[in-house]
C-alpha cells in the first residue's frame, strides 16, 4: 500500500494568519443560504428535496472524515448511518409510547450516540488494517450487517421496516414537526450545527494528526502517535456523525427499512463526496447536492440518469481527482492572483469542448434507452428515432469532436486549470 | 443421505463457478495489487455478450467468442482507463473500478433492460446426464465442472511450465522485482488483466445459463469473489481453488441443514427456547453472512489467507 | 551515566545476521558518529534502535531504560528522536503544519478534540522557534513537498528535533548535497544538537570528523573501533577495513 495517496488532493495548508472575517464569512454565507431556501423553493418538493440534500450533505461529510481526512477508504458507511438511524427511530417509537420528556428536535444525538458506540465497537477490528485490508474489511462488515438487518425483525421490522411518528414529546423552539416546512428548519438546524462540529474537529490536534497520517503513515510513529490510534478515533467521531445524519433520516421520513444498509447506500456517500471533491471541506456539500438533485429531477426525464452519475464519477477519477471542488479552487485561485481574465478562454473553451462531448454521449444514451422501448428522441423541433442513422451519427459526431477538442487542449495545456488540479 | 449428495454436488458446482471467477481475479489482484471491482462485472458481460451473440451465430461459437471479447475489453479497460490512473496510487484504483462496476452495470441495463433476459443452454446440455435418488442431474452441470476443472489445470500448467508463467509468478511473489528482469512490465499487465477479464467472461458465459441473467448478477456475486481471493491468499492459485470450494460448501450446506441456532446450542448442552428471536435463526438463514464472517476473520487475524506467499 | 546504551544487539533476517552483537555507551551530549560501509549495517542499527522493528536478541537502553521491543511511538515519547536517510516528512501539509505535528505530543496534547490547534500558543510558540531555527520562515506555508531538497532535508531535521526529545538519531543528513548546502547542515545540525545527545550516520568523512566527539566503526554488523576522531584516524585496523579506500 503505497503511503501517499496523490489522488486525494491535499486538504489546503491552513492559513493560520487568515482574518477572523474570512473564516467566518463562509458560515455566515451558508446560514443566510440556509434561512433563504425555504421562500425560494417554497413548495411540498422543494422541501422533500432540500430535506433529503439536508441529511445527505452531513452523511457526505461524515464519510469525507474518513477519506478525505483520515484516507481511509471505506464501503460500507452505511452501517453506521443505518445503525443511528434506527436507534433514533426507537427512541422516537420510545418517546411516542411511554411518553418521554424527550423532544423529537435532539433524536440526531440520539444517533450521533449510536453511531460512535458503534463505530468504538466494531471500528476496533476494522481499523487494525490500513489501505485496501481496510476497504475489504469496510465491505465485509457492510455486508453481514445489511444481512443481519433482515434477520432481526423486532430491532430493524424485516422487509416493513420500523415506522414511526414525529409529532410526539414536547416541542423545542416551537417548532412544529409535523409539515414538511417545519421538518426543513430541524434539518438546517442540524446540517449547520454538523458542519460546524466537524469543521471544527478539522482544526483540532487529533484533526491535524489524521491529515498527517493519511499524508505519510509510516512517519507518524516517530512524532510520539499511534497511526493505528489515530485512524480510530477519526473512524469513531465519523461513525458518530453518519449517525447523526442517519438519526435526521428517521424523523424526516418516519420510517426505516434494513434496505438502508445495504451497497447502495455505502456506495452512494461515496459517489457524493469524491463527486464533490475531497480535497475541501465543502466538497461534499456540493456533491451531495448535486446528486440529489440529479437523483430526484433527472429521474423525472430520462432512465438513464445513473449512467450519467457514473459517467461523471468515472470521468472524475481519471482526469479531476479533486473533484468539482477542485475546480472551484482553481477558479478561486485565479481570481486571488488576478489571472483570470487571461485563463477565461481556456476555461470557455474547455467547457465548450466539454458540453458538446457530454450532448454526444447524452443523445447516444437516449437513443440507446429507446433503441427496445420503442419510441422517438424529440429535441428541440428535431425527432431522432433510434431505428434511423441520423441520430447515431450526429452523436458519434459530437462524442469525437468533443473529445478531440479536449486532448487538444490538454496537450496544449491550456486547459490546466480546470482539468488537473494542482 | 440424499441431502448430503445433492448438497455436495450443489456445493461443488458454486464452488467450481466461484473458482472461474476467482481465478482470474487472483492473477490481477496478486499482480497489480489491483483489487478489480469490476471482475464480477465482466462475468456480467461475458453472459449477456453471449445470450445476444448465441441468438445469431449459436452458443458453440459464442463460448468462445463472448470470453475473447470480454478480454479484449478488458485489456483496453487497463490500457487506457486503470494505467492512467495508476499514478494516483491504490485508492484512486479502487475507486476507478469501483465506478467501473457501477458504469457496467448501467449500460448493460441501457442495452437489455432491467429485466432478466431468457438466456438458455442448447438442447443437448439440457438433457439430464444421470439419474440420483430419482433425481435428475442436467448434464450443463456436469458441463460446466469440467470446463472449470480444466480452466484450473491449464492455468496451472501454464504458471508452472511456462516462461510466461514463470514470469507471472515472480511477479505475484515479488511484483517490485519484475521491472528489473528487463520485461514489459505495462505489456504483462495489460495482457494478465485481459486474460483475468476473459476467464470472468467465460465463468458468464456459463454461470449466466446455470443462474439468472440480469444486471443484479454481478452485484449478487461480486463480493463473495474478494472473499475467496482473500481467504484463498495473494498470488495462490490453489489457495483460490481450495477457498472457492470451502465457501461453496460452507454456503450450501448451511442453507441444506434446517436446524436453528437454538437447535445447536442445544446439541451441545446448552438449554434454550428453540424459537427465540435470537436462538431461533437458521443457518440457513446466516447462510450468506458466512463468507463476509470469513472475509473479516480473516483479514484481521491471517492476512496471508489460507495458502497466500504474501500479506494483503 | 550514558544516555543511550546498546547492550549485544543483534538482528537477523532469516538466515542472514544483519548486527551481530553490537555493544555502544553513548553518555549524554556527545556528539557520537556511526561510520561503515555500506551494507555495514548502520541503517539497521538505526531501526533497531528506534523500534522500527524489534531486535532478535540484546538491549537497547534509554537513560537506562529498556526500549527495545517496544513501538516506536513509545520510544519517541520516551525522548527519542530520529531522522530518515530519504526524506520522510509530510509532503501536503505546510511547513508549519509538519512542525505544530511533530510538537503535539511532547506538549503533552495527545489526541485532543476539544480544542482548536491554532489556540495552543504553546504550540505555536514552539513550532515558530523550530521554524527559525531550521531557516525556513520564508517558507512558512509551504507546501512541504514543493520545498527543495535541501530544505525539505532540514525540514526533515526540524520535525525530528521539534518534540524536544534528548536523544536524536540522524541517519545521514547531508546525503545527496552540494558542499555549500552540507555545510550549511552541519551548522544547523550542531545549533539544533545543543545540549543533546547526536548519534549520528554520515558518509562525508569532513562532516563526522567535524562534528563527531567519538566516532564508533561498523563493518558486517559489528563496532570494530570506538574513539575520538584522532584515534579512530589513526587506527590501523580502521584505516585497513574501511577509511583505507577513502584515504588512499
Amino acid at each position: 500500500m503505497t503511503a501517499i495517496d496523490r489522488a486525494l488532493p491535499a486538504m489546503r495548508p491552513v492559513g493560520v494568519r487568515s482574518s477572523p472575517l474570512a473564516a467566518v464569512a463562509p458560515w455566515l454565507l451558508g446560514a443566510a443560504i440556509l434561512l433563504a431556501l425555504p421562500f425560494v423553493f417554497p413548495s411540498r418538493t422543494g422541501f422533500t428535496i432540500m430535506n433529503a440534500i439536508g441529511i445527505n450533505v452531513v452523511f457526505a461529510l461524515s464519510y469525507n472524515m474518513l477519506l478525505g481526512q483520515g484516507g481511509m477508504l471505506s464501503f460500507g458507511h452505511a452501517v453506521w448511518f443505518g445503525l443511528g438511524g434506527f436507534a433514533a427511530m426507537h427512541m422516537m417509537v420510545a418517546i411516542d409510547k411511554l411518553a418521554l420528556p424527550v423532544p423529537v428536535f435532539l433524536l440526531p444525538l440520539v444517533g450521533f450516540a449510536a453511531g460512535l458506540l458503534a463505530g468504538a465497537v466494531l471500528g476496533w477490528p476494522i481499523c487494525r488494517r490500513a489501505g485496501t485490508p481496510f476497504a475489504m474489511i469496510t465491505l465485509g462488515i457492510g455486508e453481514l450487517i445489511a444481512a443481519a438487518g433482515l434477520m432481526f425483525v423486532t430491532v430493524f421490522g424485516g422487509e416493513e421496516g420500523i415506522k414511526g411518528d414525529r409529532v410526539v414529546g414536547p416541542m423545542l423552539f416551537g417548532l412544529d414537526l409535523g409539515p414538511q416546512g417545519g421538518v426543513y428548519w430541524f434539518i438546517a438546524f442540524w446540517v449547520f450545527a454538523a458542519a460546524l462540529a466537524m469543521w471544527a474537529f478539522t482544526r483540532t490536534p487529533l484533526g491535524r494528526l489524521s491529515l498527517a497520517v493519511r499524508d505519510n503513515p509510516d512517519r507518524v510513529p516517530f512524532i510520539g502517535y499511534d497511526p493505528q490510534r489515530v485512524r480510530y478515533l477519526v473512524f469513531m467521531v465519523a461513525s458518530g456523525f453518519a449517525g447523526l445524519a442517519g438519526g435526521m433520516a428517521a424523523v424526516n421520513y418516519e420510517i426505516l427499512t434494513p434496505q438502508i444498509f445495504g451497497a447502495l447506500t455505502s456506495g452512494n456517500v461515496l459517489l457524493m463526496a469524491f463527486i464533490g471533491g475531497l480535497g475541501a471541506f465543502y466538497g461534499p456539500i456540493l456533491g451531495a447536492v448535486l446528486i440529489v438533485l440529479m437523483q430526484s429531477m433527472l429521474s423525472d426525464y430520462t432512465e438513464g440518469w445513473q449512467l450519467y452519475v457514473g459517467l461523471l464519477f468515472m470521468g472524475l477519477v481519471m482526469f479531476a481527482p479533486g473533484g468539482l471542488a477542485s475546480m472551484v479552487e482553481g477558479g478561486a485561485r485565479a481570481v486571488r492572483r488576478g489571472d483570470w481574465r487571461e485563463r477565461a478562454p481556456a476555461w470557455a473553451s474547455g467547457a465548450l469542448a466539454f458540453a458538446v462531448l457530454a450532448a454526444g454521449i447524452v443523445l447516444l444514451v437516449e437513443l440507446a434507452f429507446r433503441a427496445h422501448g420503442g419510441g422517438a428522441l424529440r429535441l428541440a423541433g428535431l425527432t431522432l428515432r433510434p431505428g434511423d442513422a441520423m441520430g447515431w451519427i450526429i452523436g458519434i459526431a459530437l462524442v469525437s469532436l468533443g473529445a478531440g477538442l479536449l486532448r487538444l487542449l490538454t496537450r496544449r495545456g491550456h486547459d490546466g486549470d480546470t482539468a488537473r488540479p494542482a | 443421505m440424499e441431502v448430503v449428495v445433492f448438497s455436495l454436488l450443489n456445493g461443488l458446482l458454486y464452488g467450481l463457478l466461484l473458482f472461474m471467477l476467482s481465478s482470474g481475479l487472483t492473477l490481477i489482484f496478486s499482480m497489480m495489487g489491483v483489487l478489480n471491482f469490476a471482475h464480477a462485472s465482466f462475468y456480467m458481460l461475458g453472459a449477456y455478450l453471449a445470450y445476444a451473440m448465441g441468438g445469431q451465430i449459436g452458443f458453440w461459437p459464442a463460448l468462445f467468442l463472448a470470453p475473447v471479447l470480454v478480454g479484449v475489453a478488458g485489456a483496453l479497460v487497463e490500457r487506457y482507463g486503470l494505467r492512467p490512473v495508476h499514478a494516483n496510487g491504490h485508492v484512486a484504483e479502487l475507486l476507478f473500478t469501483f465506478g467501473l462496476a457501477y458504469l457496467i452495470e448501467e449500460i448493460v441495463k441501457l442495452f437489455w433492460g432491467k429485466q432478466p433476459v431468457p438466456y438458455r443452454v442448447p438442447d443437448v446440455l439440457s438433457q439430464p446426464i444421470f439419474t440420483l435418488f430419482e433425481t435428475t442431474y442436467p448434464a450443463f452441470r456436469v458441463f460446466m465442472m469440467v470446463v472449470a476443472l480444466l480452466m484450473f489445470g491449464v492455468l496451472w500448467l501454464l504458471l508452472k511450465r511456462t516462461r510466461a508463467g514463470l514470469m507471472i509468478q515472480a511477479a505475484l511473489t515479488h511484483p517490485h522485482m519484475v521491472g528489473h528482469l528487463g520485461h514489459n512490465v505495462p505489456l504483462i499487465f495489460m495482457t494478465v488483466f485481459g486474460i483475468g477479464c476473459a476467464l470472468a467472461g467465460l465463468a458468464g458465459v456459463i454461470g449466466g445459463a446455470i443462474l439468472v441473467t440480469e444486471p443484479g448478477m454481478a452485484h449478487s456475486l461480486g463480493p463473495i469473489v474478494f472473499v475467496v481471493v482473500v481467504v484463498g491468499g495473494m498470488g495462490s492459485l490453489t489457495g483460490a481453488f481450495v477457498a472457492s470450494l470451502l465457501i461453496g460448501m460452507l454456503q450450501t450446506f448451511a442453507i441444506a441443514v434446517g436446524a436453528s441456532i437454538g437447535d445447536l446450542l442445544r446439541l451441545v448442552g446448552i438449554p434454550v427456547a428453540p424459537h427465540g428471536e435470537l436462538t431461533g435463526i437458521t443457518l440457513a438463514q446466516i447462510a450468506p453472512m458466512l463468507p463476509f464472517l470469513l472475509l473479516v476473520l480473516i483479514l484481521i487475524f491471517r492476512p496471508r489467507g489460507l495458502m497466500g506467499a504474501r500479506e494483503t | 551515566m550514558s544516555d543511550l546504551e546498546l547492550r549485544a544487539l543483534r538482528k537477523s533476517f532469516g538466515s542472514a545476521d544483519i548486527i551481530r552483537g553490537v555493544d555502544l555507551a553513548v553518555p549524554a551530549g556527545e556528539r557520537h558518529a556511526v561510520i561503515g560501509p555500506n551494507g555495514a549495517g548502520k541503517s539497521t542499527l538505526f531501526n533497531l534502535i528506534s523500534g522500527a522493528f524489534p531486535p532478535t536478541s540484546g538491549e537497547v537502553m534509554l537513560g537506562g531504560e529498556r526500549i527495545s521491543g517496544r513501538p516506536p511511538y513509545e520510544i519517541n515519547r520516551r525522548g527519542l528522536s530520529r531522522s530518515f536517510q530519504v526524506t520522510n516528512i509530510f509532503h501536503n501539509m505546510s511547513v508549519y503544519e509538519n512542525l505544530r505535528c511533530a510538537v503535539l505530543w511532547s506538549l503533552g496534547y495527545r489526541y485532543t478534540l476539544w480544542r482548536s490547534a491554532a489556540a495552543l500558543k504553546d504550540a505555536a510558540e514552539r513550532s515558530r522557534e523550530v521554524l527559525h531555527l531550521i531557516g525556513l520562515d520564508h517558507a512558512r506555508e509551504t507546501p512541504a513537498g514543493l520545498l527543495s531538497y535541501a530544505d525539505q532535508r532540514a525540514l526533515e531535521i526540524g520535525v525530528t528535533i521539534a518534540g524536544g526529545a534528548r536523544v536524536i538519531l540522524l541517519d545521514e543528513p547531508t546525503a545527496g548535497m552540494s558542499r555549500a548546502e552540507t555545510d550549511r547542515a552541519v551548522d544547523l545540525i550542531r545549533r539544533v544538537t545543543e545540549g543533546r545527545t547526536l548519534l549520528i550516520v554520515e558518509h562525508d568523512m569532513g562532516v563526522v570528523f567535524g562534528l563527531a566527539d567519538r566516532i564508533s566503526v561498523l563493518v558486517y554488523g559489528e563496532v570494530i573501533a570506538t574513539g575520538t576522531p584522532a584515534e579512530i584516524r589513526g587506527d590501523p585496523r580502521v584505516r585497513e577495513a574501511y577509511l583505507g579506500e577513502e584515504a588512499a
